[in-house]
């Protein structure tokens, strides 16, 4: 992207050509304020700035300092060398001061890509802008761009505010008591990498246990999170630091949310909630609550790993291989398999409910786990397993994993042809089941998948009461 | 209008062509025996109000009415645990020789037709409205797998659209086609308490199978017993009512050690996978290859998380 300037006699006016949206002819404002704030000289001519391509739709606030410059350059107030190797991105305040903008890293990448060695960017951005391999100078005003630009000394770098909130701890598995079926589901589920649907009546932890797995995950590795961090950049929700995401990312919408908000949409096109949960966990409670347009849309990206969105304006490819974790009840009441509620529904709200949820879909459930009411005796228990042990098992099967899937022996493949025969057990289900029991293996340490491990694996299959 | 019905009656009978009804009928795979014929049930046309005919569907012959029949019913809003006796009492009545009657609605008869076709059993689902119609939609495929082997009846030509009051009537068939009624769960005002009443007053053995006294989804079934319905504790009780032997028992597959732990606690009351964790002191990673192995060997049940050893054939 080019930002040109150019004075011409005539009647003294700013305009900007380029396809520019409404928040960026807005930037005519703000740098003229900008500008005159930091003492320096509007130039009485006619100004147009030309946002190349020209061809490009560009929207958003992050061309502001870049107009300025282009303008001061153009009036000879900077010398047109010195931006010479430098990227330049940020927003303007109408005192002159630089505000942090979204997507820092994506346009660091960029000016990587092209060759810039700089950027100039808010002093807020300038962690963000490192990762990219980029020097970031960190401007606070517009005036400090000015005079590093003229010759004179590098802006200090930048230091973040004391106070920080430190980072937002997992919830720890260990305060789960009883519920030992789905704490292993969970370590399965993190192992493997599988979708994981938690059934049961309310109040029985299902959300409370789905919420542990983040903790459980293994830090991302640095590619990873380059990825993760760029989403969240383009989003605008990365934290104040801006610093790298090493740790998987844990999305949780409420179930009104939109198609829009779920894959991603907008004029922008603007990545969504799943896009969000790359390379982490989508935690989709309430399940069927959710509109199923919105769940259906989720079966590309559960197949691909990747969304894209055809909009007018053009077309978005974002990266969404997350790892989807539901929850849902039995019935809408929620009284169904609760020794302590009597279920009220009526065989056609309970066949709508169930309705709800396509096989398709269903089918993209690697584990799946009934969570019935806990007993007293079981909240009186032992604590459960603290997260950093269950999570070095976690890796350790990961390693095994990645490095060679076990194969299974004769009796574990014959045990799995008898299941398919006796169980209702499609050719997508017979996949998974092997898939799930690979991970069993491999967290178990095992050379190849025995009989024991396919025996587990199929006792979280989807119930035939989901089949409705 | 003022023409007598007798009148009436002969007209429609000059008019009236059988060879031809019967005929197409034929064409739409559906055949009609009328009361006055041999291939009637007796049983049915016992009953004070026997229909004039039923109309049929299906491969089996109309023979298999007059088999030793035993009707499931209850109520189509049922429990997991109404649901798993319902079918373990269809497949062990089944594969004894019997033939298994029910409504074909959701819930208990559905699952009734269900285990009788697990055994490889002959079912015969009465209908409360027109024999073409497959009632409720979603027991469609249902109702192929009845039709393969077994019959669909119904007392309504084809096109009959159901209605509120053709399932009470539709009951009386099921009761008469039956010499036991078996009643899994019924609510206080259930359809079944009605099969059961119709089956009393015709002189056929009632059995009801007791539910928990504090679920409302039982008040019927267990009001029948306060009554002096048989008791239904295993599939042999209806058999010994009717003078069946019990079927040659499948030979118990052999189980190792901790799987037969996991089915002993499970003999004594059902339990959740956690429940199981707990009583035996294992790991939850080896108490689910057991369930499963159990399951696989048809010695248990799983519904909503709960697992339940299935019933003793004796």
């Amino acid at each position: 992207m080019e930002v040109e300037a150019h004075l011409a006699e005539g009647k003294p006016a700013l305009t900007i050509v380029g396809l520019a949206d409404r928040a960026c002819q807005e930037a005519k404002e703000r740098v003229r304020s900008g500008i005159v704030s930091a003492e320096l000289k509007w130039p009485v001519a006619r100004v147009v700035v030309n946002l190349a391509p020209a061809g490009l739709r560009k929207e958003g606030s992050a061309f502001d300092l870049s107009i300025a410059l282009a303008i001061l350059a153009a009036s000879g107030q900077v010398d047109p060398a010195s931006l010479r190797g430098h990227a330049v991105v940020g927003e303007l305040a109408l005192d002159g001061r630089l505000r942090p903008v979204g997507g820092v890293l994506a346009v660091a990448e960029g000016a990587k890509r092209i060759g810039l060695e700089r950027i100039l960017c808010p002093a807020e951005s300038s962690p963000e802008a490192a990762l990219a391999g980029v020097e970031p100078i960190p401007v606070r005003h517009l005036s400090e761009a000015v005079s590093y630009l003229s010759g004179g000394s590098r802006p200090p770098p930048y230091v973040p505010p004391n106070g920080l909130r430190p980072r937002a701890r997992a919830p720890d598995l260990a305060d789960v008591r009883g519920q030992e079926r789905a704490t292993r589901a969970v370590e399965l589920a993190a192992a493997g990498r599988h979708n994981l649907l938690l059934l049961g009546p309310p109040g029985t932890g299902k959300t409370m246990v789905a919420r542990r797995l983040p903790g459980i995950l293994p830090p991302l590795g640095r590619s990873q999170a380059l990825e993760v961090t760029r989403i969240h950049s383009v989003a605008g929700v990365l934290g104040p630091t801006g610093s790298l995401i090493e740790l998987p990312p844990f999305r949780a919408p409420h179930h009104s949310a939109s198609m829009a908000a779920i894959v991603g949409g907008g004029l922008g096109p603007r990545p969504g909630e799943a896009s969000l949960a790359h390379n982490g966990v989508l935690l989709l409670d309430e399940f069927p609550e959710f509109q199923r347009p919105v769940l259906e849309a989720l079966r590309q990206p559960l197949e691909d790993g990747a969304i894209s969105i055809a909009r007018a304006s053009g077309q978005a490819v974002f990266p969404a291989r997350f790892q989807l974790v539901a929850t849902m009840n039995l019935c809408p009441c929620g009284g169904r398999a609760d020794p302590a509620a009597e279920c009220s529904c009526s065989a056609q709200q309970l066949a709508r409910f169930r309705a709800k949820l396509s096989h398709a879909l269903l089918d993209r459930f690697d584990l799946v786990v009934t969570m019935p009411r806990s007993r007293a005796r079981e909240l009186a228990g032992a604590p459960g397993e603290a997260s950093t042990a269950v999570r070095e098992r976690v890796v350790a099967a990961r390693a095994r994993l990645d490095a060679d899937i076990p194969a299974r022996d004769a009796e574990a493949s014959a045990l799995l042809d008898r299941a398919v025969d006796r169980l209702p057990l499609s050719g997508r289900g017979r996949a998974r089941v092997g898939r799930v029991a690979a991970t069993i293996a491999a967290l178990a340490g095992a050379d190849c998948v025995a009989a024991e491990h396919v025996a587990e694996a199929l006792s979280y299959r989807s119930p035939k009461e989901l089949a409705s | 209008m003022d023409e007598p019905r007798s009148r009436r009656y002969e007209r429609f009978r000059r008019a009236f062509d059988a060879a031809a009804y019967g005929g197409s009928l034929a064409q739409r795979g559906l055949r009609f025996i009328g009361r006055s014929q041999s291939e009637f049930p007796p049983l049915l046309r016992a009953i004070h109000d026997p229909p004039p005919g039923l109309f049929l569907r299906g491969t089996a012959g109309a023979d298999v009415l007059l088999w030793d029949a035993v009707a499931i019913v209850g109520a189509r809003s049922c429990s997991s645990y109404g649901a798993q006796v319902a079918r373990s009492l269809g497949r062990e009545l089944a594969a004894a020789g019997l033939l298994v009657v029910s409504g074909m609605a959701r819930g208990i008869d559905g699952e009734a037709h269900r285990g009788a076709l697990e055994a490889g059993g002959i079912t015969v689902a009465v209908l409360g409205c027109g024999i073409d119609r497959d009632y409720p939609a979603s027991h469609a495929t249902l109702a192929g797998e009845i039709v393969r082997g077994g019959l669909i009846v119904s007392e309504y030509p084809p096109g009959v659209e159901p209605a509120p009051w053709r399932f009470p009537a539709r009951n009386r068939i099921i009761a008469g086609l039956a010499r036991a009624v078996v009643v899994v769960e019924a609510r206080e005002r259930s359809g079944a308490l009605i099969t059961a009443d119709l089956a009393l007053e015709e002189g056929r053995e009632v059995f009801a199978v007791p539910g928990e006294i504090t679920s409302s989804l039982s008040a019927g079934s267990n009001g029948l017993l306060r009554l002096g319905a048989h008791v239904v504790t295993a599939a042999q009780d209806v058999m010994d009512a009717l003078g069946v032997g019990p079927p040659t028992a499948p030979s118990e597959p052999e189980l190792d050690s901790r799987t037969r732990r996991v089915l002993d606690v499970l003999a004594d009351a059902p339990a959740t996978a956690d429940e199981l964790v707990g009583a035996l002191g294992l790991p939850a990673a080896d108490v689910a290859p057991a369930l499963t192995t159990l399951e696989l060997a048809g010695l248990i049940m799983e519904a909503e998380g709960l697992y339940r050893a299935v019933m003793p054939a004796g």
